[in-house]
C-alpha cells in the first residue's frame, strides 16, 4: 500500500481501492488487522477525516469490520466481495475503454484475440 | 470552540478589509482558509485572535468577543508570517514567555520540536534566518496545544523538506489533540490534502465555504469532442474552459451533474478550483467596469 496517490480522483475512494487490492492480492487476508486511519493520514499526509471515509467505505460494504477500541479487521468474506465486485466492474473499467482504442487504431479482432489467447495460454 | 461571525466589517480608514463577513466554524478539524492576495485572510484571522477591534458586526468566539478578553483570546494561538516575537528575545525566552501565555503548553513538546528544527536555545530572534524564525512560530503554534490554533503561511523561507516535516507533525499533533487548526496559505497543492473543509475569502466576502468532499463531488472536469462537451456544457454553469485540436475541456461547478455518456470525466484540483473560481470574478469585475 505504498502507491502515490492521483489528483483526479477522490483521496477517500483511493484509499479504499488500495485496501481492496491489497486484499484481492493477498497480502491483507481475513481477520488481517488494517492500519488505522490516523497511520493513513500520516503515511499519506492527508486528513484523518479523509482516510476514516475511504475505510468506511469498505466497512459499509462489510469487507472491514471494527472492532470498537481494538482496531479495524479484515472480514471473512471480503477477498469475495471485492472479487465480485471487480468483476462486475471489469467490462466498463477495462475492456470497453480498450476496445476504443482498439478501434481507433483499426486493430484486428483476430490479434486482439491472439494476445488474449497468449497469456492464458502462458497459464495466467 | 465555535466560531461566528455576523456582518462582520473591518475598515483601515476608508480601506475595506472585511465587508459584512457572515459564517460559522466549529468543531475539531483541520481548515483552509484561502484567497488571494488582500482578500482579508489576515484581517480575519487577527480579529479571531482579538488583536484589533472591528469596525462593524460581530465576531464570535463561544459567544463571547475575543477583542480585550484574555480569559477567552489565551485559548487561540496566531501564528502570522511576521511580527510574532521581539527581536531581542532569545529562542529559549520566546519558549519560556508562551509557556506562561497559554495555558495549555506542553512545554516537553516544545523542546522537542526545537531539537528537530534544530534551533539553538541562545539565539537571538533577530539572527535567526528566514526559515528558522518560521520555523519558532511552527514549535510554539504546535505546543501551545490552543483549542483554536491558527497559522496565516507559517512557513516563509522553510525549505520543502521542513514544509513536509510540518505537515507530518501538524498531523500527529492534531491525532494526539484533536482541536481547530486553521491553515491559510498559497501552497495550497501542498496542503490540500490535510483539509477537511476550505474556507474561500474573496475581496472581503466569504467565496465559498465547503467540506473538501462537498467541493470535490460539486464540480467536474470534462473533456470530449468540442460538440458533445459544449451541448453538455451550455445553461451549466462554466467556471473553466479551454480547447485544443477540435477537443474541448470544461469544469462545471454548482450542478448536479449526472455521468455524460462519451465523455471524459475527472477532477480538478482544490488549487485548480481555487484559480478558476477567483479568476472568474476577475473577468466579471473587468466587465463590469
Amino acid at each position: 500500500m505504498t502507491e502515490r496517490l492521483k489528483e483526479d480522483q477522490p483521496i477517500f475512494q483511493q484509499i479504499a481501492e488500495m485496501i481492496e487490492t491489497t486484499i484481492v492480492e493477498g497480502e491483507l487476508q481475513a481477520s488481517d488487522k488494517i492500519p488505522s486511519t490516523n497511520e493513513f493520514a500520516k503515511h499519506y499526509q492527508i486528513n484523518p477525516a479523509t482516510a476514516a471515509k475511504g475505510i468506511n467505505l469498505l466497512v459499509n460494504q462489510e469487507i472491514i469490520y471494527k472492532k470498537r477500541g481494538v482496531g479495524m479487521f479484515v472480514s471473512e468474506k471480503a477477498r469475495d466481495i471485492v472479487i465480485k465486485k471487480r468483476k462486475e466492474q471489469f467490462y466498463d473499467q477495462y475492456v470497453q475503454p480498450m476496445l476504443k482504442e482498439a478501434t481507433r487504431i483499426e486493430l484486428s479482432e483476430e490479434q486482439l484475440t491472439k494476445w488474449i489467447k497468449e497469456v492464458y495460454n502462458r497459464g495466467n | 470552540m465555535e466560531i461566528r461571525t455576523n456582518h462582520l466589517t473591518k475598515k483601515y480608514r476608508k480601506e475595506v478589509a472585511l465587508d459584512d463577513l457572515s459564517f460559522q466554524l466549529s468543531g475539531d478539524k483541520i481548515v483552509g482558509l484561502l484567497g488571494k492576495n488582500g482578500a482579508g485572510k489576515t484581517t480575519l484571522m487577527r480579529l479571531l485572535a482579538g488583536h484589533f477591534a472591528q469596525t462593524n458586526g460581530e465576531m464570535l468566539i463561544n459567544q463571547e468577543s475575543p477583542f480585550n478578553n484574555y480569559s477567552l483570546s489565551k485559548n487561540i494561538c496566531l501564528i502570522m508570517e511576521s511580527n510574532n516575537f521581539h527581536d531581542k528575545f532569545t529562542v529559549k525566552d520566546i519558549l519560556k514567555i508562551s509557556s506562561k501565555f497559554y495555558p495549555y503548553w506542553d512545554k516537553e513538546y516544545a523542546e522537542e520540536l526545537r531539537e528537530v528544527f534544530r534551533l539553538k536555545p541562545k539565539k537571538k530572534v533577530k539572527t535567526l534566518s528566514k526559515g528558522m524564525y518560521s520555523a519558532l512560530g511552527i514549535i510554539v503554534g504546535l505546543a501551545s496545544n490552543s483549542p483554536i490554533t491558527i497559522f496565516d503561511e507559517p512557513y516563509i523561507g522553510l525549505d520543502a523538506a521542513f514544509r513536509s516535516t510540518f505537515y507530518d507533525l501538524l498531523l500527529e499533533s492534531y491525532e494526539r489533540n484533536p482541536r481547530l487548526i486553521i491553515l491559510s496559505t498559497h501552497l495550497i497543492d501542498e496542503v490540500s490534502k490535510l483539509f477537511e473543509e476550505v474556507v474561500i475569502l474573496q475581496e472581503g466576502t466569504l467565496l465559498l465555504h465547503e467540506s473538501v468532499d462537498d467541493l470535490a463531488n460539486k464540480h467536474i472536469l470534462l473533456s470530449g469532442n468540442k460538440e458533445e462537451v459544449e451541448q453538455f456544457a451550455s445553461n451549466k454553469n462554466v467556471i473553466h474552459e479551454t480547447s485544443m485540436l477540435g477537443q474541448k475541456t470544461v469544469v462545471l461547478y454548482d450542478e448536479t451533474i449526472t455521468d455524460p455518456a462519451g465523455l471524459k470525466v475527472s477532477r480538478a484540483s482544490l488549487q485548480e478550483l481555487f484559480v478558476y473560481l477567483t479568476k472568474e470574478e476577475v473577468k466579471r469585475h473587468a466587465r463590469a467596469n
